[in-house]
């Protein structure tokens, strides 16, 4: 009986993994031949970023069970330290896709790191105190951000604030041969290098420490504070240790999703990354269901498709979506609903665990 | 049922064997909730193999020494010794690892997670590998999860709970709750256990089942237990000693027969049940 | 004096904030959800008053009244037809459901009066006092915002302290189940906080165009938050920490606006993260510990 449950949760691990390739083949060839809209075309790359923030997030909303509105701020982190070392190693590492790599670690590192500060303090508050601690998180990042003026010649990095508007790129000191990565509000300056095939990795990579660390020591103690913290504590599971790991991880895979986002531009402003954007991310995991991975995955993609789709709309799209939006939410949580759909799960899983039972 | 069963062994909670060092002991606990002495000069011991109850009417305390035992509240006054060291200073996670584990009075399960998830989380502090070790799958992980799958079952073969495995803890009758969230406790390997009224909602022959559960356990695992609880056939049924308390201060400590001929607790306590 | 003059805009503008979080804070108490449509009530308030001075004529206290009563009716109708469904749902699924009300109302709201700003006239006639022969100025609109928030705040108390739907409000946000059980009307009750709540939603739209010209679909959403952080940092659910936390913000951002331009939000919501981890829940909250 208990072997099954763990085929059942490897072969749904698998279904994902095997799902999100052929997803990305299919895209990838008609992509290779020119089939797919524009639009469509353009949207690849955001939307494996999108992915894996949506997946990300779910870490930190789901599975751990605290809400955060932050979520972008830890992109924008990956983002633009992402960009200043693809920026400043085009020097040193030629080939694009080694430096995107590359940038992309450092990216999660810092991105990472940010997790780490704001959660030191942060996590011991909780529900919507946490939520809205978050938020401010995500518009410290951003204003930050917009002061930040950073360029790159053979003598290294140079960093500036631009605090009172004054501020210019020539109080950078930068050489001749110097180049100018990030102008403050007027955003970054990319070369562009992100790929779909590296968008695809990313989301591999991100569904393999997600689903691993569920199905681990650690991430049963991170669901078992979700669940009874108090319990949780009782049998001895350190409630600081674990949400840390959670948020730390969460942070560090939108950091280099962020980097991969960024690189895509050719140019990238902070703004980009606002509250907005933490709230679309969040719309994401709530639709495709809490703590469930598949889910976040296709409303991902789907929402990010979808204001495209709306287009016949035209001025209408977004009025559309808002609404589909409040409708969705109350038909997923109307009782008499979910009642039906409980049923026919019930039904589905029970006929699926006799046949289980025949096959012992 | 309402019969005494004979007391077998002579561990009490005041002077108990002299050949057996205590598993915990609480010398002048106290705790006020701002102006509110909630408890106050508890003193107890309680020895390494003894089954021992906290009983008093409602709102005594009983369960704040619990909290206070396991330190969901840090206590105002006293010392508790758990195996000779001071615990004072430590959280609920560090008393737990030193021994203590509990289950609650509204029971509090891991309750979107299966019954053998629940006991694994139990099992947290004895699977030491880490989280990259789970990420990357490495053979650590294989071989401690196994591991703790078979402990889990064996854990839940104690109240023949090994079919519910797969099943949601959330989703399980109410009885079997309880037995779950004792299962968990006994799975952090504790040297005492705190019961918070184990039998409450039990049906009479679900209730004589725990009590043999009960002392299957102590004997299984050599540990101590002390439990909460308002079923006084339970109580006096396996109790080697008991305390009584009463708006926060011990009022009568014994055996359950000398516990029973105390004019105080009868007044406070049992002389209420007799009514009824 | 310049110092004085950066704490006066500090604290109409806290006031502003102050009136938008005293609604949000009643909000939050009875409702438990974080109500991020109520940015865009202000911002349709200030729409209505807009146009009930510039397309129909009408003088801006009457302007004012018509923006509120509609105010009230949209906070009644979005609780009743988006929110009261949800009741019994999960607070993520009423955050969402919140989210797509502000994208509702602002994306109606860009239908209605397109995208590009109009040039909002202030509210407020009466001349600004000038002080110390000159060097300090006090707006009109500074003395009409700061006054309405301290009457509103006043107002507030005496209802929620006095009044029997007052009480009967403070019953729900304690415990809706007890309070159904004594014989209130929960959802008549619910529905009465969001009508007060969007009412000085309403108010505090037209007041905060009043001092910043410009109204846009978005000119909502920023103060939302504000206001939002505003009450946490006062203490959510609590009237005189909604007005505190209100003009407390309003004060530092002005301050960081005029010393550090750039890093104004930034520092208001660095404060904030810094209030919350020395006191968790606000200056004036009430510390909730959960029983077990």
């Amino acid at each position: 009986m208990k072997r099954l449950s763990v085929k059942r949760g490897t072969v749904a691990n698998y279904a994902t993994y095997i799902g999100v390739t052929i997803a990305f083949v299919v895209l990838f060839l008609l992509q290779q031949q020119g089939a797919l809209s524009n639009s469509l075309e353009g949207q690849l790359i955001p939307i494996c970023c999108y992915v894996v923030m949506a997946v990300s997030l779910n870490l930190t909303v789901g599975i751990l069970g605290e809400l955060s509105l932050g979520h972008a701020g830890f992109m924008s982190v990956g983002a633009f330290a992402g960009i200043i070392a693809a920026q400043s190693l085009q020097a040193s590492i030629p080939l694009a896709p080694v430096r995107l790599a590359v940038a992309m670690v450092i990216g999660a590192i810092c991105a990472a790191i940010a997790g780490f500060l704001v959660g030191v303090p942060v996590l011991r508050l909780r529900g919507d105190y946490l939520a809205i601690v978050t938020l401010a998180f995500g518009e410290i990042i951003k204003e930050l951000i917009n002061c930040l003026l950073v360029g790159y010649d053979e003598n290294g990095l140079h960093i500036a604030f631009n605090i009172r508007g004054t501020t210019t790129m020539s109080a950078l000191g930068l050489s001749d041969n110097g180049i100018e990565i990030i102008k403050g509000a007027q955003g970054a300056v990319v070369t562009k290098i992100a790929s779909f095939p590296a968008g695809f990795i990313l989301i591999l990579i991100t569904l393999f420490v997600v689903l691993n660390l569920i199905r681990s020591r650690s991430g049963r103690a991170i669901m078992a504070l979700r669940d009874n913290r108090i319990a949780a504590e009782s049998v001895g599971i350190p409630i600081t240790k674990y949400k840390l790991m959670a948020f730390i991880v969460s942070a560090a895979l939108a950091g280099a999703a962020g980097t991969l986002y960024g690189l895509n531009y050719a140019t990238l402003v902070s703004s980009r990354f606002d509250f907005n954007t933490s709230i679309l991310v969040l719309v994401f995991v709530v639709l495709g269901g809490l703590g469930n991975i598949w889910g976040s995955i296709i409303a991902a993609a789907a929402l990010t498709i979808l204001p495209e789709a709306l287009r016949s709309f035209a001025d209408y799209r977004m009025l559309v979506y808002a609404i589909v939006l409040i409708l969705v939410m109350l038909a997923t949580n109307n009782p008499t609903l979910r009642a039906f759909f409980g049923r026919i799960r019930s039904t589905l899983g029970r006929k699926s665990e006799k046949e289980a039972a025949d096959h012992e | 049922m309402s019969k005494l069963v004979s007391v077998q062994r002579e561990a009490r909670i005041p002077e108990r064997d002299a050949d057996k060092s205590p598993i915990l002991e609480c010398i002048g606990l106290g705790i006020d909730f701002g102006g509110l002495t909630a408890v106050d000069d508890l003193n107890l011991t309680i020895g390494r193999t003894e089954i021992a109850g906290l009983i008093g009417p409602n709102g005594a305390g009983k369960t704040t020494v619990f909290n206070l035992l396991t330190k969901v509240y840090q206590p105002t006054r006293g010392t508790i010794l758990l195996n000779g060291i001071d615990t004072h200073g430590m959280n609920t996670v560090q008393v737990n690892q030193a021994g203590i584990a509990r289950t609650f009075q509204n029971i509090r399960l891991f309750a979107s997670l299966t019954v053998e998830e629940n006991v694994k989380i139990g099992l947290h502090n004895q699977l030491p590998y880490s989280m990259w070790t789970g990420i990357f799958r490495l053979p650590r992980y294989w071989k401690q999860e196994k591991a703790a799958h078979e402990r889990a079952m064996e854990l839940l073969s104690i109240f023949d709970m090994q079919d519910l495995a797969d099943h949601r803890a959330g989703s399980l009758p109410y009885g079997a709750q309880r037995r779950l969230e004792i299962v968990r406790a006994l799975a952090t390997n504790p040297g005492i256990l705190l019961l918070d009224e184990p039998a409450a909602g039990m049906n009479p022959s679900e209730t004589a089942e725990l009590m043999d559960n009960i002392r299957k356990i102590r004997d299984m695992f050599h540990i101590a237990i002390m439990l909460i609880e308002h079923d006084m056939n339970l109580v006096m049924g396996i109790c080697e000693g008991i305390c009584v308390l009463n708006y926060g201060k011990v009022i009568a400590k014994g055996t359950p027969a000398e516990i029973q001929a105390n004019p105080l607790v009868i007044e406070a306590y049992l002389g209420k049940k007799k009514e009824a | 004096m310049v110092y004085l003059q950066h704490l006066i805009s500090g604290i109409s503008l806290g006031s502003v904030y102050a009136i938008i979080a005293l609604g949000y804070t009643m909000v939050y108490g009875i409702a438990k959800m974080l109500n991020f449509a109520h940015g865009d009530v202000i911002m349709v308030g200030a729409y209505i008053s807009f146009c009930c001075t510039t397309y129909l004529g009408l003088p801006p206290l009457l302007a004012v009244v018509l923006a509120m009563a509609f105010c009230t009716v949209l906070g009644i109708i979005i609780e009743g037809l988006a929110y009261r469904p949800l009741r019994q749902a999960g607070s993520l699924a009423v955050l969402i459901t919140a989210i797509g009300v502000s994208y509702f109302l602002q994306n109606a709201a860009q239908l209605i009066w397109g995208a590009t700003p109009k040039s909002f006239t202030s509210v407020v006639s009466i001349d600004g006092l000038t002080l110390f022969g000159g060097a300090l100025r006090v707006s009109g609109e500074a003395l009409v915002t700061i006054l309405a928030c301290i009457v509103i705040m006043v107002l507030l108390m005496w209802f929620t302290g006095k009044t029997k739907m007052g009480k009967a409000m403070r019953a729900c946000s304690e415990d809706k189940g007890a309070a159904q059980l004594m014989g209130i009307n929960v959802n008549r009750t619910i529905s009465m906080t969001f009508a007060i709540g969007s009412a000085l939603a309403a108010v505090a739209g037209v007041l905060l165009c009043s001092f910043s010209p410009t109204l846009q679909p978005t000119t909502g959403s920023m103060p939302g938050i504000k206001a939002f952080t505003a009450a946490v940092f006062g203490g959510i659910g609590s009237i005189p920490g909604a007005f505190l936390g209100g003009l407390l913000l309003g004060i530092i951002e002005s301050l960081a606006r005029a010393y550090v331009s750039g890093l104004a939000n930034a520092i208001v919501f660095a404060v904030l993260i810094v209030v919350l981890l020395v006191k968790p829940a606000g200056l004036l909250g009430k510390q909730v510990t959960e029983k077990v």
